[in-house]
């Protein structure tokens, strides 16, 4: 174990840049998943088709692949960015493919009476969707955009494939260069745990304050 | 894709509110094919769209030399797909189990192998085996690393979808005289395995996109064989995209299986109001359960049967 502890600062570095890239990237994520729902319940049928079109292309292409296009290939066509931005966009992009189906399935979770109620009291469009459809869809879907940010940390690995040195990256790394492989992977599924068991608390928490008690 | 939500949340569209859909449709189209132009002139600027650049890919050989590297692909998420399946009813089982130390075991062994990203796994299995003078292939390496996570993964799934059973059918079963194994086999499992088959089926999409990490350790299926061809005739855009493609048809292909899978279970099924509303639960669980598993490739990421419209 004392390769883990004496190269502990690795595992520090490692873990800030993952902690950064998964932030920003959920970030962006929700940005784009945002308008990924809005594109697919829109009433204008070439945004429906955009936002459906992204979404499958996205969720059924390995996210491996998308690295290595957007670095490998965008790269051709003069789209230069550095190997942590790429990440940001790619990891982005895709989660926020997944977000955008949760929020819509979330939408249609509420019933459809509570719309119609809210209609008969004469609330406009923008005030049924406010006022009562969006509280609640958002509260079902806390649990699974928990989920996906949870699995977005260890998505989040796969940016090791364009050297972003993140804690995959590094601990990869660390266990080629001591060959002590055992300790070094014990030592990075803990540094993952370290980051995803508190969340998964944070995450199971508020879940609970936010939903509906019947 | 039919009747969109918004329909749902307000009035059936009046006349104004048809017009003006029909302006937001024409101006999104402009918008679009501004969009395609400007793609387009980046494209041909860069000399992409060149012949040249495309030719290789519509030679046979070529596209042979890709097929058999998808056909790789698919071999290694097959096998490990199979074994995880084993694996998964084994731990599902283990972590139901009566004795305390039993459940600890799986639990461990479940929270440990989902905690970990897949890529990391997938490396240290093959070089540190390496390093122990396990002459593993690739291949094998691949193969053990995706089935022990994804064992792990269909170990919740199946969990998730025999606690999703109403507890009255086991103490139906327990009052009829059935032990706990006879009613796990005859009375929990069947019911509880038609409700996980989109959810598996998810995984297996999930299992298949993950796959191409198996580049990392050399493993020669499409990504990997893809980085040769894209080298070879200094194609890196071209290629990639129909790699891309190649993937999308085959994971497409199989994310429809699954949609009709469930589609065709709820009307087979639809009738007993236990599994309709158990199905539903499922979707639920099978959505967390995938996602917090943590697909690297994920779908799983979030797909895990999650997506079908209820």
């Amino acid at each position: 174990m004392d390769v883990v502890l004496d190269n502990l600062d690795v595992f520090t570095r490692g873990m800030r840049t993952t902690v950064w890239l998964t932030g920003l990237s959920f970030a962006l994520a929700l940005v784009v998943g945002t308008l990924v729902a809005v594109f697919r319940v829109s009433p204008v049928p070439p945004l429906r088709w955009v936002g459906t079109l992204y979404v499958e292309t996205v969720r059924n292409t390995p996210l491996t692949v998308l690295f290595v296009l957007f670095f490998f290939g965008l790269t051709k066509v003069g789209i230069l960015y550095s190997a942590f931005t790429t990440a940001v966009i790619v990891l982005g992009g895709y989660t926020g493919a997944f977000v955008g189906e949760m929020l819509r399935s979330g939408i249609n979770t509420v019933s459809r009476g509570q719309a119609e109620a809210a209609r008969a009291l004469g609330l406009t469009f923008p005030q049924v969707l406010r006022i009562v459809v969006l509280p609640q869809a958002l509260r079902t879907v806390v649990a699974p955009l928990g989920g996906l940010a949870i699995a977005l940390i260890k998505n989040s690995s796969i940016a090791s494939v364009v050297a972003v040195k993140e804690l995959s990256y590094l601990t990869g790394q660390l266990g080629n260069d001591t060959a002590r492989y055992v300790p070094v992977l014990l030592g990075a599924a803990a540094a993952y745990l370290v980051l995803t068991v508190p969340l998964g608390i944070a995450i199971e928490a508020l879940n609970r304050k936010v939903a509906i008690r019947r | 894709m039919s009747a969109p939500t918004a329909l749902l949340l307000a009035d059936e569209l009046g006349p104004r509110g048809r017009r003006r859909v029909v302006i937001a449709t024409i101006l999104a189209s402009i918008g679009l094919l501004l969009l395609g132009y400007v793609a387009y002139g980046r494209l041909s600027d860069r000399g992409q769209l060149e012949w040249e650049k495309w030719e290789p890919l519509t030679r046979w050989t070529v596209i042979k030399f890709l097929l058999d590297g998808l056909a790789n692909t698919v071999r290694a998420a097959a096998v490990a797909g199979l074994v995880a399946l084993v694996l998964g009813a084994l731990l599902a089982l283990l972590r139901l189990s009566l004795t305390a130390p039993v459940r600890w075991f799986a639990a461990v062994f479940i929270e440990f192998f989902r905690g970990v990203p897949l890529i990391l796994l997938i490396f240290f299995t093959y070089f540190g085996l390496r390093s122990y003078d396990v002459d593993i292939t690739p291949f094998r390496a691949l193969v053990l690393a995706l089935a022990v996570y994804n064992g792990a993964v269909f170990g919740e799934i199946f969990r998730a979808g025999i606690r999703s059973l109403d507890r009255g059918q086991t103490e139906a079963a327990y009052a009829v005289g059935l032990g706990y194994w006879p009613a796990m086999l005859f009375v929990v499992i069947p019911q509880a395995v038609r409700r996980m088959v989109p959810a598996i089926v998810s995984q297996m999409v999930t299992l298949l996109k993950d796959t191409s990490l198996g580049f990392i350790i050399t493993y020669d299926d499409l990504l990997r064989r893809s980085r040769s061809t894209r080298e070879f005739f200094d194609n890196q855009l071209p290629t990639m995209l129909v790699v891309a493609l190649m993937y999308i048809v085959v994971n497409y292909s199989l994310g429809r299986l699954a949609r009709w899978l469930e589609v065709r279970q709820r009307r087979r099924f639809g009738a007993g109001a236990i599994v309709v509303a158990g199905a539903e639960d499922l979707n639920q669980t099978a959505v967390v359960a995938a996602s917090t598993a943590g697909v690297a490739g994920f779908g799983g990421d979030g797909g895990g049967g999650g997506d079908a419209p209820a």
